[in-house]
Order: C-alpha cells, then sequence, then structure tokens
C-alpha cells in the first residue's frame, strides 16, 4: 500500500502534455525554456529565425506520432514533410530545403514504409523544397508503435518579412485560409471507425504558396500560424498571451463543415480546438484586410478566406466570441487532449 | 448547432419575452441538472444574455461529477492490482481519488481504457479474452440502456471476462432530495431533455407537485434553451407548479417504453451515494440476481469505502447549486482544468470546468 501511495505523487509525463494546450504551454515554458532559453526561441513562434552570415534563417522541426499512419487525404510521410514547411511558411519562409528523420519499430511493414517515404517526397516536391538529409533508426517491437517521423526544414526570409506573435497589436484584423477541423475529423473518424464522416478529407497541404501570395499583396503583415495541435483556440490564446492583446472573434464566421460539425457534436469536441494542417491564420493591419481576403481567395488553398475577427486593446490574454444566437463567450485554451496522436 | 436553433432573431424574441417576466415577477434562480445544459447554456452564449434576468445554478446533472470519492479509489485500486482492464469514459479517467486518478494508474503502468460506448468496452472484453475486463459504468438514465443492452448481449454470447462496476444514479429521486432541503431555493427546474427521452415527462410529475415547483424539459439548441426558460416564467407568473414539456420534438409523457424495459430486465433501483448529495433511497441501480456473474463488485471482489473528499473542495456544495464555483476557495487557484482537486473541474461537463473555461471574467 505504501508503494500505491507514492505512486500518484511521482510527477510523470502525461498524454496532455502533447495535446497542444495548456499542459504543453507548462512543459514547454516549465521544462524546455528552462534548459534553452534564449531570444530567439522565446519568441515560442512556429520556428525560430537566426541570423547566419547576414542572412536571416528561419529554422523549424516537428515530430510526427499520428495515428493511423495512412488516413483520408494523406499519410504521416506527407503530413510531417509539410508540417514543417507550414511552421518554416509562418515564419515567412517559403522556400528552403528538409532533412527527414524515422524511427520504425522492427516488424514495421516495409511496404507501408515505401508508401510513407514515396508520399514525403511528393510533398515535398509539390511544396518545391528537397530532402537533402536523413536519418533512420530501428527499435525493438514493442519499444516504439508503428513508426515517428521527425522532420527539420531551414529557410531564407525574405528582407522586410517579419513575423512574430509579439508584433500582433490592437487594431489587427485576423483572418482565416479556410474552413477547421477537417484533419482533425478525418484522423478520429479513420481511427475510431466513425461512419458518417466517410466524407471527411484531411485539409493537410502546403501553405508557402498562399504565404507568399499574401506577402506580395501586403507589406505589413503581423503575425501567421497554423492551427494544428490545439485548433484555432489555442493560437488565438497564445497571441493573445504573447502580444498583451485581446481577440474577439465572431463565431458564426468561422467557416466549419457540416461534417465537422456533426462529428463535433456526437463527440463533444469543440471545433475551434480542433487541429487543421492546411489552414492559416492571418493577424495584420485593417487596411490591409481587404487585399490579404483577395489574395488567399485567389489561391487554390484559400478560397474558403474570411475575417473571423479583431484584435483590441481588452484584457491581456483575453479571447472571447460573440455566439450565433447573440450572445458572448470566453474561447480558452483547450485544456489538454483526450484525443492523443492526431498530428 | 444547427442554425435554425440558433436565430438571432428568434433568441431576441424569446428573450424580449423573460425580460417582461422579470419586469412583472423580479429575476428568477433557475436549476438545471444535466451537463449537456450546463455546457451550451455557456458555449452559446445564453449565460451571457440572461445576465441580470434570470440566474441559472448547475445541480447534479454530471455523472462523472456525482460519483463518490469512494467509487474512484476502489476502481483506481482493482486496476492497480493488475487482475484486470478497466474501461471507462473519458472524463473518468482523471477524477482525483484520495491516492491518484484512473489516469494516474495507468501512467504507472496499469491498463485502463477510454471508451465512447459501454458496446466499444464489450468489444475490448471480446479482443482480449480471457483477461478479464471491467467497465466502470457511470451515467444517468440516458446511458443506461446501452449498458444494459452490453450486459443482455455478453450474457447470450456467454462472455465470461466481461463485469461492470455500476455507478449510476436516477434523477427524478435526486431532485425529490434537493427540492426538500431548505437549502436550496429556485423558481423552477429546467429538466434535461435527454434523461427524458428515456423516462418522459410524466417521471417528474409527483415530485414537482409534492413539492410545489414548477419544471421544463428543455433541448439543448440555444432557443430551446431560452423557449424552456419563457416557459418556466409564464408558469412562475401563473402559479402553476408541475411538468412542462419544452422538447416535444424529442420528449414524451411516457418516455421510450423499451429503453426502460431494456433497464429493468438487468438492473433493480438501489439505495446510492452521491457526492454532495449523501445517500439518496432508492436512487441507483444494481444488477439484478440474474447479472450477478457480471457484477465486478463480485466477481472481483470491489469494496467501496466512505472517504472523505479532498481538503477544501467543496464539489459537494457546487453539485447541491449551494456554491457558485467561482466562490470556491480553490478555484483557479489550485484547482483548475489542468490540476483539478475535484471532479466537476474535470469533467468536460462539470460546472466548475465550465465556468473556468466560458465564464466571461
Amino acid at each position: 500500500m505504501g508503494g500505491e501511495r507514492g505512486e500518484a505523487s511521482v510527477e510523470r509525463v502525461l498524454l496532455a502534455h502533447g495535446g497542444g494546450g495548456r499542459k504543453s504551454a507548462q512543459l514547454i515554458s516549465g521544462v524546455m525554456l528552462a534548459a534553452f532559453d534564449n531570444p530567439a526561441l522565446s519568441e515560442l513562434a512556429d520556428g525560430g529565425v537566426v541570423e547566419l552570415g547576414g542572412v536571416r534563417i528561419a529554422v523549424s522541426t516537428d515530430s510526427h506520432i499520428v495515428s493511423p499512419i495512412f488516413f483520408p487525404g494523406g499519410d504521416i510521410g506527407s503530413l510531417a514533410v509539410w508540417g514543417t514547411v507550414n511552421d518554416l511558411a509562418m515564419c515567412g519562409a517559403t522556400t528552403g530545403a528538409l532533412a527527414f528523420a524515422v524511427i520504425a519499430a522492427e516488424g514495421f511493414p516495409m511496404d507501408d514504409l515505401r508508401r510513407v517515404v514515396r508520399s514525403a517526397g511528393a510533398a515535398a516536391e509539390r511544396a518545391g523544397f528537397a530532402v537533402i538529409t536523413g536519418d533512420t533508426k530501428v527499435v525493438p517491437a514493442g519499444e516504439a508503435d508503428g513508426l515517428f517521423v521527425t522532420t527539420t526544414g531551414v529557410g531564407p526570409l525574405a528582407e522586410g518579412v517579419d513575423l512574430r506573435p509579439a508584433r500582433v497589436r490592437p487594431g489587427d484584423a485576423v483572418l482565416l485560409s479556410g474552413p477547421v477541423g477537417e484533419h482533425g475529423v478525418a484522423v478520429l473518424s479513420e481511427r475510431e471507425g466513425l461512419s458518417f464522416t466517410a466524407d471527411v478529407s484531411s485539409d493537410s497541404a502546403p501553405l508557402s504558396r498562399l504565404v507568399e501570395d499574401v506577402l506580395a499583396a501586403c507589406s505589413d503583415v503581423h503575425a501567421m500560424r497554423d492551427p494544428t495541435r490545439g485548433g484555432v483556440a489555442a493560437v488565438l490564446n497564445e497571441i493573445a498571451a504573447r502580444a498583451g492583446v485581446s481577440v474577439e472573434i465572431d463565431e458564426a464566421a468561422v467557416p466549419i463543415s457540416d461534417a465537422v460539425s456533426g462529428a463535433c457534436e456526437l463527440l463533444g469536441l469543440d471545433p475551434l480546438a480542433l487541429p487543421s494542417e492546411g489552414r492559416c491564420l492571418v493577424f495584420l493591419p485593417e487596411a490591409d484586410a481587404g487585399a490579404a481576403l483577395a489574395a488567399m481567395r485567389g489561391n487554390e488553398l484559400g478560397g474558403g478566406a474570411v475575417r473571423i475577427g479583431s484584435v483590441t486593446a481588452g484584457a491581456a490574454g483575453m479571447v472571447s466570441a460573440a455566439t450565433p444566437v447573440g450572445g458572448r463567450r470566453i474561447v480558452d485554451m483547450p485544456p489538454g487532449e483526450l484525443l492523443p496522436r492526431i498530428c | 448547432m444547427t442554425e435554425a436553433f440558433a436565430d438571432p432573431a428568434a433568441a431576441a424574441a424569446l428573450l424580449g419575452r423573460i425580460r417582461r417576466h422579470v419586469d412583472e415577477g423580479g429575476p428568477a434562480g433557475v436549476m438545471e441538472v444535466c451537463g449537456t445544459h450546463t455546457v451550451n447554456i455557456f458555449r452559446s452564449g445564453v449565460r451571457e444574455m440572461l445576465r441580470g434576468l434570470v440566474e441559472i445554478i448547475s445541480g447534479p446533472g454530471c455523472p462523472v461529477c456525482v460519483t463518490p470519492t469512494g467509487h474512484i479509489d476502489a476502481a483506481v485500486e482493482l486496476v492497480r492490482s493488475g487482475r484486470v482492464t478497466l474501461a471507462t469514459f473519458g472524463d473518468m479517467v482523471r477524477v482525483p481519488g484520495s491516492r491518484g486518478s484512473l489516469a494516474d494508474a495507468r501512467s504507472g503502468g496499469a491498463d485502463v481504457r477510454v471508451v465512447y460506448s459501454p458496446l466499444d468496452a464489450l468489444r475490448i472484453a471480446e479482443d482480449i479474452a480471457p483477461r478479464p475486463v471491467v467497465f466502470l459504468a457511470v451515467g444517468f438514465e440516458t446511458t443506461q440502456p446501452a449498458v444494459a443492452a452490453s450486459l443482455a448481449r455478453a450474457k447470450s454470447g456467454k462472455l465470461d471476462n466481461f463485469t461492470i462496476f455500476p455507478v449510476h444514479r436516477l434523477i427524478p429521486p435526486a431532485l425529490s432530495a434537493l427540492l426538500s432541503s431548505d437549502e436550496l431555493s429556485v423558481d423552477g427546474l429546467m429538466l434535461p431533455g435527454h434523461v427524458s427521452v428515456v423516462i418522459g415527462c410524466g417521471a417528474y410529475e409527483p415530485v414537482l407537485t409534492r413539492r410545489g415547483v414548477p419544471g421544463v424539459v428543455a433541448g439543448f439548441e440555444p432557443l430551446d434553451i431560452l423557449g424552456a426558460l419563457e416557459m418556466l416564467l409564464r408558469m412562475r407568473s401563473r402559479g402553476e407548479v408541475g411538468v412542462r414539456n419544452g422538447y416535444k420534438r424529442a420528449v414524451t409523457d411516457e418516455g421510450n417504453e423499451a429503453a426502460r424495459r431494456a433497464i429493468d430486465e438487468v438492473f433493480e433501483p438501489a439505495d446510492a451515494v452521491w457526492r454532495g448529495l449523501g445517500a439518496i433511497p432508492a436512487s441507483g441501480l444494481r444488477l439484478r440476481s440474474a447479472y450477478s456473474d457480471f457484477d465486478a463488485g463480485r466477481v472481483h471482489g470491489i469494496s467501496v469505502r466512505d472517504v472523505p473528499d479532498p481538503p477544501g473542495c467543496r464539489c459537494g456544495d457546487v453539485l447541491r447549486g449551494a456554491l457558485p464555483p467561482p466562490e470556491c476557495g480553490l478555484f483557479g487557484v489550485s484547482c483548475t482544468p489542468e490540476s483539478p482537486v475535484g471532479p466537476c473541474m474535470v469533467s468536460s461537463e462539470g460546472s466548475c470546468a465550465a465556468y473556468y473555461h466560458w465564464g466571461m471574467r
């Protein structure tokens, strides 16, 4: 009994620490920043920016553990490549090169590995990135589950491009490039066998060209974020906290497909907290909102782009939504994750 | 949310009528007893719309929240023994017991599985037989038919490694206990739509009439909720008591006879302990003797002890509607959704979690 008593008090890594919500933020600030703290890292953007030999370079890395490995609209290979391509794009880097590393469990089907790597190659080509290095490790069966993929990317930043959460300020418009949550529901429905979501495919896609279009149309974009783990709710809360501002959104303006909203209702999920893998949020001065929306809508990935809200000078870190019925509520940071391994 | 049930013009019209009732009869206090109501009233923004008009108090409507600490301890102890795989609903896993939660047990190596339905738990039992699988069955009348169906299937399939640890609770006896105390003073009850689909409107009539309180069965869309409140205030202004049906597209007077028969085939009412409300006669369910082979308590020798709630935790008061969550000394300080002290902060349907996530601060 004494042993059991001790067990509850030992602090352990929980699944929720990987969910992209508040628990992840605590892990990052309490464990990671404590060890690595420096100005570039403490921006807590999707990637870090460093000046090397007179050129500003964005660097980003991401590990992918999605289960199942193949899902409607993608697989772990394309997801891993575009995940890093998109993180670089959110820093403003739309060209560059990638490293690709896999950890496979002994016994993993070779054909599945070929399929994943071929898909990753095609994904890199579509994004205009070359995979220039990589690594492979195999662990005994049981020490890892299936296949884990890590990608790392580097890319140069154009003159004048400075996308950082801390630059967001009151008066900025908040734009969203398309419907949210499709990746989350696609993976979930494949895993849980939800039949009514059969027509939902992951929105996974490379955002580099869309970002180029926006940056070409508007000279003073303050920040961009892709709503992956923790969804739109997590991004808005991170931005509001980092920039010391409030964000107010119009919930009815956030595009959500019927299948996603049906799945959310059935499973009790908040669509604002579900991950997308091919959407982005753009924060920029009100005066540029129209031009940015037009630029996004002119791109094949931004046809559903809309304005969803505004940044205000209200309480720092506060995110609220006007509800469809005419009320108001807080949009909180998703606390953790009951649906692990979704991206 | 279905757009037709969130039409802002229709909502404004209902709100205008609610305002007129309040102008005549004063602000109202209404208790709801359903986790989905708790959540939707916040998420839809209806709570903010009603500020100064109707105060909505959350009662014991979250099945995870009303489960006593002693039952959680018993489940944790059982699964830590390594003898069984335990399956239950997601929120249940994170509720702290006096010696950790099921999630703590899982991170220490115990086999705890999260399921969306009791049939998923049954499937796990089929997959990993002969290893024993225990389903920790929480839930009100809404969940009970599916649990009963899974047991009927286990019995007919002669599945001998599947048992349940029932912590089911019944809504009408809890309402009766709440309304008989002097502590609670409300103008009416907003009655749970899903539970009422099974038990029917008529099930509330005796207790509401006896206690002289009006109640309206409500659906879950913003207009359902506003419409039900408007009906309640109309009943108040006319001095009416008893039950009215504000959710006629889903609920009848008689309820769902087949679902009730399925429950009755497997379970019988039993006295039960609720967190916050204590022991209430005939407010829980136990397995009938024909199903005793599926009773985890008997098969695995589970003993439930009377364990005090965590120090400082006032979930019990919150569940009786006696304390608004933000007035608990732990709320948002030492008790948050990330490190919850009591179940009302854990469950996605808990009222503390709802105030924490969505309450305008």
